[in-house]
C-alpha cells in the first residue's frame, strides 16, 4: 500500500473530518502524534500542579512546627502530590506521551494498532485528574492516607475523599491498561514488513516490557481498590482488622502493582535515554542484545520483588530472604544497562547540548538512586530506615533524578520533531543547571535526615532536623524557579525559535527520516526500513550507511 | 544499507512541502493506512490477560485470608455443592455450544449458528438465575464475615462478567440475522464474544475449585 499523494488519500476516505491546527489538540483526535502531544501537555500541567503541592510541603517543612498549613491539610497535600505526580505526570508522559509519538515511527507504522482505544485512553486522564483535585474542594476533605492508601488509615480518614481518590485511580489504571494493550499490539503486530524484533530501536523494547508490566500488574491494583472501596462504602471487612480482615493482604496486592509501577515509570526512561545518547555521542548503542535481555530480566524480576516494601509488616523470615535476594538481583540487569550507556559515551563525539546534559545527569542521579535502592533491599538496613526520609530521598532520585531528567532530555531532543523549531540552548542550559543543583540540594539531604531518624509523612519534626530541612527547601525553591526558563523556552520557541530542519541531529532512527513536524501519515511514501537504528560512526572509507551521517563525518 | 539511503532520499524529498500544506491536503488525519491488519482479537486476548489478573488478585486475596485469618465462631467455609456443580456443568456445556455456533458460522450456516447462539445465551441466563437462587438461599450476607465478603466479591465479579457475556451473545445473535453484520467471512463480533465466553467459563472452573471444593 503506497500513500504517494495525500490528496489521493483524501479522496479515498471522504468524510470523518477532524479539526485542524491547534484545535485538534482539544479534539478526540485519532492521530498518534496529536495524542502524544495531548499526553505531554496534559501531563506537564499536572506536573505544575504537583509541583505547587510539593512547594506547600517544602514550605511547611522549612520549620519544625506545623505553622504553614494544618496537619490535616498537610496530609491531603502530600497524598495529592504523590498521586498527581505518579498517575497524572510520570506514567502518562513517559508511556502515553513519548510512547504514542515515537512507537509508530519506530515500528514503521502510520498509527497505533487501535487509534480509537488510544484516544479513549487519553481522554480518561483529564476527567480523572479533575476529579482527584476537585475532591479537595468538593468532598470537603481530599484523601489523606498517602498515595499508598494503606488501610486501616484509609478506612478512618474522611470517606468521601478516599472514595473519589479510588475512583480517580481506577480511571487512570484503566487508561494505563488500554495504553499497554495498544503498545503491545503495535510493537508485536504492526511492525513494518522486514523489520525484525532485534532491529527495533531500544525504546520499543522498553515500551514492550513496560506494557507487559502494565497489563499484568495494574488489574491487580484495580481489584484491590474495588475491595477497599467496599470496605469504605459497604462496610465489608477485607482489610479492616476490627471486622476480622487483613491489612497485610492489602499491602501485598498494592505492592504487586506499585513495585512494577516503579519500572513502568523508569523503563520507558531507560528506552528514551538509549535513543538520545547514541545520537549525541555519534556512536552505536553499546550492547544492544544485552540491553534487550536486561529489560526483559527487569520485567520478570520486577514482578517478584514487591514484598521488599513490607519488611516491617511482619513478613516471615523466608519471605524476607527471598525478596532481599530477588531485589538484589535487579541490580544486575540495571548495572548492565548503566555500563552500556557509559560504553556508548566512551570515545564518542559528544555534543553537550541541553538534551545530552539532562541525559548524562540522569545516569549520575540514577546510579545514586540505584545504590541506595540496593541498600534498601537489605533487610537489616531497611528496617532501620523504613518510613524515614531516606526512602523519600531514594524514591525521588529514581523517579525525579531518573525519569523526570529523561523527560526533559527527551523534550529538548524531540521538540524539533514536534514543532520544527529548536529550543533555545542558553535557556536550556540554565534550566538544566537550576534543575540539577536544585534537585540534588533538595533530595540529597533527605538521606541524612532519614538515617538520623526523621520519619516521612509528618508535618512536624524534631528541631534538630531543621538545618537539613531548610537546605532541602531551598533546593525545592530552585527546582520551582527552574520551570520558568523551561516554560519561557517552550512557549517562545514555538513561535520564534530557530528553524530546525527535518533532521537537526543527523539521526538515523525513522522518526527523523521525514519532515519536522511530520505529515499526517508520518511519511509521504513508504515507511523507511531502518534495520540499523544506531549505525553511527562508520569509518569514512566504508560505504556510508546514510547520507545524513556523511555530513557529520 | 543502500536501500536505506534510497529510502531516506525518497522520504526527505517529501519534506519540501511546508507542514501547513500537508495538513490541508489531507483534511482527515484519522483514517490511516488501509492495509492495516485486524488485530482486534489479539487486543481482546491481551485485555483478557489483564482481566484474568484481576481475578488472580481476588483469588490470591481469598486464599491468603483463608490461610491466615480464622473465621469467627459459628461460621464455616462449607457451601451447598449441588447448585454450583450444576452451574459448572451449565457453563462448560455453554462453551461447547458456543464453539458449535462458531463452527456453523464459519461454514456459512448462519441460521444454525443463530440457534446455537440462542442455546448458549439461554444457558448463560440459566446460570445467572441459578446463581440468584443460590444467593438467596445462603445463610450469610455480604458483611457477615471475611469469607462471606470474599465469596460475594468473587462470585459477584464473575456474575458481572457472565451478564456482560449474555448481553454480547444477544447482540451477536441479532447480528447473525440475514443481511446482518456477521457473515461467514466477516465475523469478528462472534469470535470476540466466543473468546470472551470461554475466558469467563475458564475463570468459573478455577473459582469453583477454590471456592466450593477446597
Amino acid at each position: 500500500m503506497t500513500l504517494a499523494n495525500p490528496s489521493e488519500l483524501a479522496q479515498s476516505h471522504p468524510g470523518n473530518l477532524q479539526p485542524e491546527g491547534w484545535l485538534r489538540y482539544f479534539s478526540f483526535s485519532l492521530d498518534h502524534k496529536v495524542i502524544g502531544i495531548q499526553y505531554l501537555v496534559c501531563g506537564f500541567i499536572f506536573y505544575l500542579i504537583g509541583g505547587a503541592l510539593a512547594g506547600v510541603i517544602r514550605t511547611e517543612l522549612a520549620s519544625p512546627m506545623a505553622d504553614f498549613v494544618s496537619r490535616e491539610t498537610y496530609n491531603e497535600v502530600l497524598t495529592l502530590h504523590g498521586t498527581v505526580m505518579i498517575f497524572l505526570w510520570i506514567v502518562p508522559v513517559v508511556n502515553g506521551g513519548f510512547g504514542n509519538y515515537l512507537i509508530p515511527f519506530y515500528v514503521g507504522a502510520r498509527d497505533m494498532a487501535f487509534p480509537r482505544l488510544n484516544a479513549v485512553a487519553f481522554w480518561l486522564i483529564p476527567p480523572a485528574g479533575i476529579l482527584l483535585i476537585s475532591s479537595y474542594f468538593l468532598a470537603g476533605a481530599a484523601a489523606q492516607s498517602g498515595w499508598t492508601a494503606y488501610p486501616p488509615l484509609s478506612l478512618t480518614t474522611p470517606a468521601a475523599g478516599q472514595v473519589v481518590w479510588i475512583l480517580s485511580v481506577l480511571l487512570l489504571g484503566g487508561s494505563s491498561i488500554f495504553g499497554g494493550i495498544n503498545f503491545i499490539a503495535t510493537i508485536l503486530k504492526l511492525r513494518r514488513p522486514g523489520l525484525g524484533l532485534m532491529q527495533m530501536p531500544m525504546y520499543c523494547w522498553a515500551m514492550l516490557g513496560t506494557s507487559i508490566l502494565v497489563v499484568l500488574s495494574t488489574p491487580v491494583l484495580a481489584g484491590t481498590l474495588i475491595m477497599l472501596s467496599f470496605d469504605i462504602i459497604a462496610h465489608t471487612g477485607f482489610f479492616n482488622p476490627a471486622l476480622g480482615g487483613n491489612v497485610v493482604v492489602y499491602q501485598h496486592l498494592f505492592w504487586f502493582y506499585s513495585h512494577p509501577a516503579v519500572y513502568i515509570m523508569v523503563l520507558p526512561a531507560f528506552g528514551l535515554v538509549s535513543e538520545i545518547l547514541p545520537i549525541h555521542a555519534r556512536k552505536p548503542l553499546f550492547g544492544y542484545v544485552t540491553m534487550v535481555y536486561s529489560i526483559m530480566a527487569i520485567v520478570v524480576l520486577g514482578l517478584i520483588v514487591w514484598a521488599h516494601h513490607m519488611f516491617t509488616s511482619g513478613t516471615p523470615p523466608w519471605m524476607r530472604l527471598f525478596f532481599t535476594i530477588a531485589t538484589s538481583f535487579i541490580a544486575v540487569p540495571t548495572g548492565i544497562k548503566f555500563f552500556n550507556w557509559l560504553a556508548t559515551l566512551w570515545g564518542g563525539k559528544i555534543a553537550l547540548n541541553s538534551a545530552m546534559l539532562f541525559a548524562c545527569a540522569f545516569i549520575v542521579n540514577f546510579v545514586f538512586g540505584g545504590i541506595t535502592g540496593v541498600a534498601l533491599a537489605q533487610v537489616p538496613f531497611d528496617i532501620h530506615v523504613h518510613d524515614t526520609y531516606f526512602v523519600v530521598g531514594h524514591f525521588h532520585y529514581i523517579v525525579y533524578g531518573g525519569t523526570v531528567f529523561v523527560v526533559f532530555a527527551s523534550l529538548y531532543h524531540w521538540y524539533p520533531k514536534f514543532t520544527g523549531r529548536l529550543l533555545n540552548e542558553d535557556l536550556g542550559r540554565l534550566h538544566f543547571l537550576l534543575t540539577f543543583i536544585g534537585f540534588n540540594l533538595c533530595f540529597a539531604p533527605q538521606h541524612w535526615l532519614g538515617l538520623n531518624g526523621m520519619p516521612r509523612r509528618v508535618a512536624e519534626y524534631d528541631p534538630s532536623f531543621t538545618t537539613l530541612n531548610q537546605v532541602s527547601s531551598v533546593g525545592a525553591l530552585l527546582m520551582a524557579i527552574s520551570t520558568i526558563p523551561l516554560l519561557i523556552n517552550v512557549v517562545l520557541t514555538a513561535f520564534k525559535g530557530d528553524i530546525a530542519g527535518d533532521n537537526p541531529w543527523n539521526a538515523l532512527t525513522p522518526e527523523w527520516l521525514t519532515s519536522s513536524p511530520p505529515p499526517v501519515e508520518n511519511w509521504l511514501g513508504e515507511a523507511p526500513l531502518v534495520t540499523e537504528p544506531y549505525g553511527y560512526g562508520h569509518t569514512p572509507d566504508k560505504e556510508p550507511s546514510n547520507p545524513s551521517v556523511n555530513q557529520v563525518a | 544499507m543502500t536501500s536505506l539511503s534510497n529510502l531516506a532520499d525518497s522520504n526527505l524529498s517529501g519534506s519540501d512541502l511546508p507542514d501547513s500544506e500537508l495538513t490541508k491536503s489531507n483534511p482527515h488525519p484519522t483514517d490511516h493506512a488501509p492495509s492495516h491488519g485486524d488485530f482486534r482479537l489479539f487486543g481482546l486476548a491481551t485485555f483478557l490477560v489483564a482481566d484474568g489478573m484481576t481475578f488472580a488478585g481476588f483469588f490470591a486475596a481469598y486464599l491468603t485470608f483463608r490461610a491466615v485469618n480464622p473465621l469467627p465462631e459459628g461460621s464455616s467455609y462449607e457451601l451447598e455443592l449441588l447448585l454450583p456443580t450444576i452451574n459448572t456443568l451449565i457453563l462448560i456445556v455453554s462453551s461447547l455450544t458456543f464453539h458449535q455456533a462458531g463452527k456453523a458460522c464459519r461454514a456459512n450456516q448462519l441460521a444454525k449458528a443463530r440457534t446455537w447462539l440462542m442455546v448458549t445465551g439461554g444457558l448463560g441466563v440459566a446460570f445467572l438465575a441459578s446463581q440468584m437462587v443460590e444467593y438467596f438461599s445462603l445463610p450469610f450476607g455480604l458483611t457477615d464475615n471475611l469469607f462471606a465478603s470474599t465469596f460475594y466479591a468473587l462470585t459477584g465479579f464473575h456474575g458481572l462478567h457472565v451478564t456482560l457475556g449474555v448481553i454480547c451473545i444477544a447482540i451477536v445473535t441479532l447480528q447473525t440475522r440475514s443481511n446482518g453484520r456477521i457473515t461467514a467471512t466477516d465475523h469478528f463480533g462472534l469470535e470476540a464474544a466466543e473468546l470472551y465466553w470461554h475466558f469467563v467459563d475458564g475463570i468459573w472452573v478455577v473459582l469453583y475449585g477454590i471456592l466450593y471444593l477446597l
